[in-house]
């Protein structure tokens, strides 16, 4: 028992059209994050800040795969986890090269807040300076990951729970 | 092309070259798909021999799919996934051992490949300025020259908690389940320790992992801290390969990793490959700044503090967790609500267990049991009825055996939003 030939020709066909798209879409993933990593860090044995500084304020190279899934929902980039807002752009192209945007977006902090996190991964973890984009990327952080007043202690967060009933 | 790779998975198993190992209960991917799934993700995929058919890749997963670590339960709370940082819902540590694919994964840096990882040749070396020789065991000699223990051990990460403070503390914005007590089989790090020869000028031991900085750069380390000596010595500190009698899950460390019962997590260093006997405190990356200090003396919510006055946090405080029922119980009036969970105390023993229905005006005793040993999580258990219908919250406090109970607050505010043991609470509806 076989299936008909046309339909085996066909689920064929289609098998050999998913490994021809995957090995192509590879062969950009791959380029691509070459082309980036080479942007973002220069050469790795000869790096220098500013040749990295120079290479960000030349061209904003898009930091997380660009492949990624680029949908949008409630305001929400899907593959960095970040608020579409202004500055969203560049605040990927910075941030997440070095680290999941899902670690931004999980943090609140005032401007002086964020900006004191700037300078702890310049001091400690090889971010370079940021020039004129660190205002915009101050005000993006700012606005849309401002800390909220809790008190001592929060609420219980009644609206996410999920009610069931609990059997004897 | 993430649609294409939904569908490989997708076919049927045999045909797309999956397979079931001789494992139970898993399938595992064979070369040819593991080559394609590598392609896509344009990496290599670590530990894919140990990738789970019939799980996506995070990399590649859409949003609708739950993302989903190689080896760990679908249902952990991933707070980062680079690097990878998850926890475990209250709920799913009611189990009296935390099972593997359920313990919480906080990763500094990038876990080393799995194709790199070979237990058969993995060496661990101790060395350092308060070492009396420089030698190095693989992982073979290590469980043949020394006494092997399997003991119950908690480990918390030092920030579980963290997303309660006010103002917010920066890092991984943890709830309460980076936490779970395993039965952890190894050598105690003393032994070893004792092999090698400590001089009488040895302060702290300092370890190093295989694994890399979140960065990529090959120059920075993304964590090495380390204990006192003294805690190094203790019989319940281990050098362990194995986790609930399995080999330890790849991103909790595999194949060997020390256990440091009771205090911070980030105290027992992962993908283990070397211990400096050190003649002063560690200075490794993470041990100085404010990575797992807080202030010597208390500070005002929000202060500013110098590095110069805070101090490397020890033994974990008193806490508990209400692991039975899940948050959101819905019960019937008259009906009595079974309760349990966990309780622990760092360096100390919990000495008693009490809950509360009405917001802490009056406490009632949970009966408690001893521990397995020392450092092992201790179970809980009540029931509890509730006056009339309505909202209650169940709150869950526990004492230590030298009398200090978890706060219904947040205890003492922090720069870093570390040690957060205000007592749990669940929501539950009499109706």
């Amino acid at each position: 028992m076989g299936k008909p030939n046309d339909t085996q020709d066909y689920d064929k066909l289609l098998r050999s059209l998913y490994r021809a798209i995957i090995f192509l879409s590879s062969f950009i993933v791959v380029l691509a994050t070459g082309l980036i990593y080479y942007g973002l860090m220069g050469n790795p044995f000869s790096q220098s800040r500013e040749a990295t500084a120079a290479a960000v304020k030349r061209e904003m190279p898009v930091a997380d795969l660009p492949s990624a899934d680029e949908r949008i929902a409630d305001g929400i980039h899907l593959a960095t986890g970040l608020r579409v807002a202004e500055g969203f752009e560049v605040v990927r192209a910075t941030c997440t090269g070095c680290h999941s945007g899902k670690l931004i977006a999980q943090n609140r902090a005032t401007r002086d807040g964020w900006q004191e996190m700037i300078r702890w991964m310049q001091r400690t973890q090889g971010l370079w300076e940021l020039g004129k984009n660190e205002a915009d990327i101050l005000d993006y952080l700012a606005a849309n990951y401002a800390p909220v007043e809790i008190g001592r202690r929060a609420n219980l967060d009644v609206e996410a729970i999920e009610w069931y009933i609990l059997g004897e | 092309m993430k649609a294409d790779i939904h569908q490989l998975y997708n076919k049927d198993a045999k045909e797309e070259g999956r397979t079931a190992s001789p494992m139970p209960r898993r399938g595992f991917l064979q070369k040819s798909a593991l080559a394609a799934m590598s392609l896509a993700l344009g990496g290599e995929m670590v530990f894919a021999e140990y990738f789970p058919a019939g799980m996506i890749p995070a990399g590649l997963a859409q949003s609708d799919e739950p993302f989903q670590l190689p080896g760990k339960h679908p249902e952990l709370v991933v707070l980062n996934d680079r690097p990878i940082n998850a926890e475990t819902p209250a709920h799913l540590l009611d189990p009296e051992l935390t099972p593997a694919d359920l313990f919480f994964v906080r990763n500094n840096g990038i876990p080393p490949e799995a194709e790199t990882i070979n237990p058969n040749t993995w060496t661990l070396t101790i060395d350092g300025e308060s070492a009396r020789q420089k030698r190095t065991y693989t992982l073979s000699e290590l469980k043949q020259r020394f006494e092997q223990v399997t003991l119950q051990l908690t480990l918390e990460c030092g920030g579980n908690g963290r997303k309660e403070f006010n103002p917010p503390a920066k890092g991984n914005q943890w709830s309460v389940g980076a936490v779970g007590c395993a039965a952890w089989t190894g050598v105690r790090l003393r032994d070893v320790l004792q092999d090698v020869g400590i001089k009488s000028d040895a302060v702290y031991i300092g370890y190093y992992g295989k694994d890399t900085h979140a960065s990529g750069d090959p120059g920075k380390e993304p964590i090495s801290r380390g204990v006192p000596v003294a805690k190094a010595m203790e019989p319940e500190t281990l050098i362990a390969w194995s986790l609930n009698g399995e080999p330890l899950p790849w991103l909790n460390g595999y194949p060997l990793r020390l256990v440091v019962g009771g205090w911070p997590a980030s105290c027992s260093g992962k993908w283990l490959e070397r211990i400096s006997i050190r003649n002063k405190v560690h200075d490794g990356v993470k041990m100085g700044g404010q990575s797992y200090r807080v202030p010597c003396n208390p500070v005002a919510p929000g202060a500013k503090v110098a590095d110069e006055d805070m101090c490397i946090i020890e033994s974990m405080p008193v806490k508990s967790l209400i692991t039975y029922p899940k948050t959101g119980a819905m019960i019937r009036q008259g009906q009595q609500l079974p309760l349990r969970g966990h309780a622990w105390a760092g360096d100390l023993e919990v000495r008693e267990m009490h809950y509360s229905i009405d917001f802490g005006m009056t406490w009632r005793p949970c009966r408690l049991e001893k521990p397995t040993n020392r450092h092992a999580w201790q179970h809980w258990q009540a029931e509890a009825g509730f006056p009339k219908k309505g909202y209650y919250e169940v709150w869950a406090r526990a004492t230590d055996s030298n009398g200090a109970m978890q706060p219904m607050l947040l205890p003492g505010w922090n720069p870093k939003g570390y040690l957060n043991n205000a007592c749990h609470r669940i929501a539950v509806k009499v109706v």
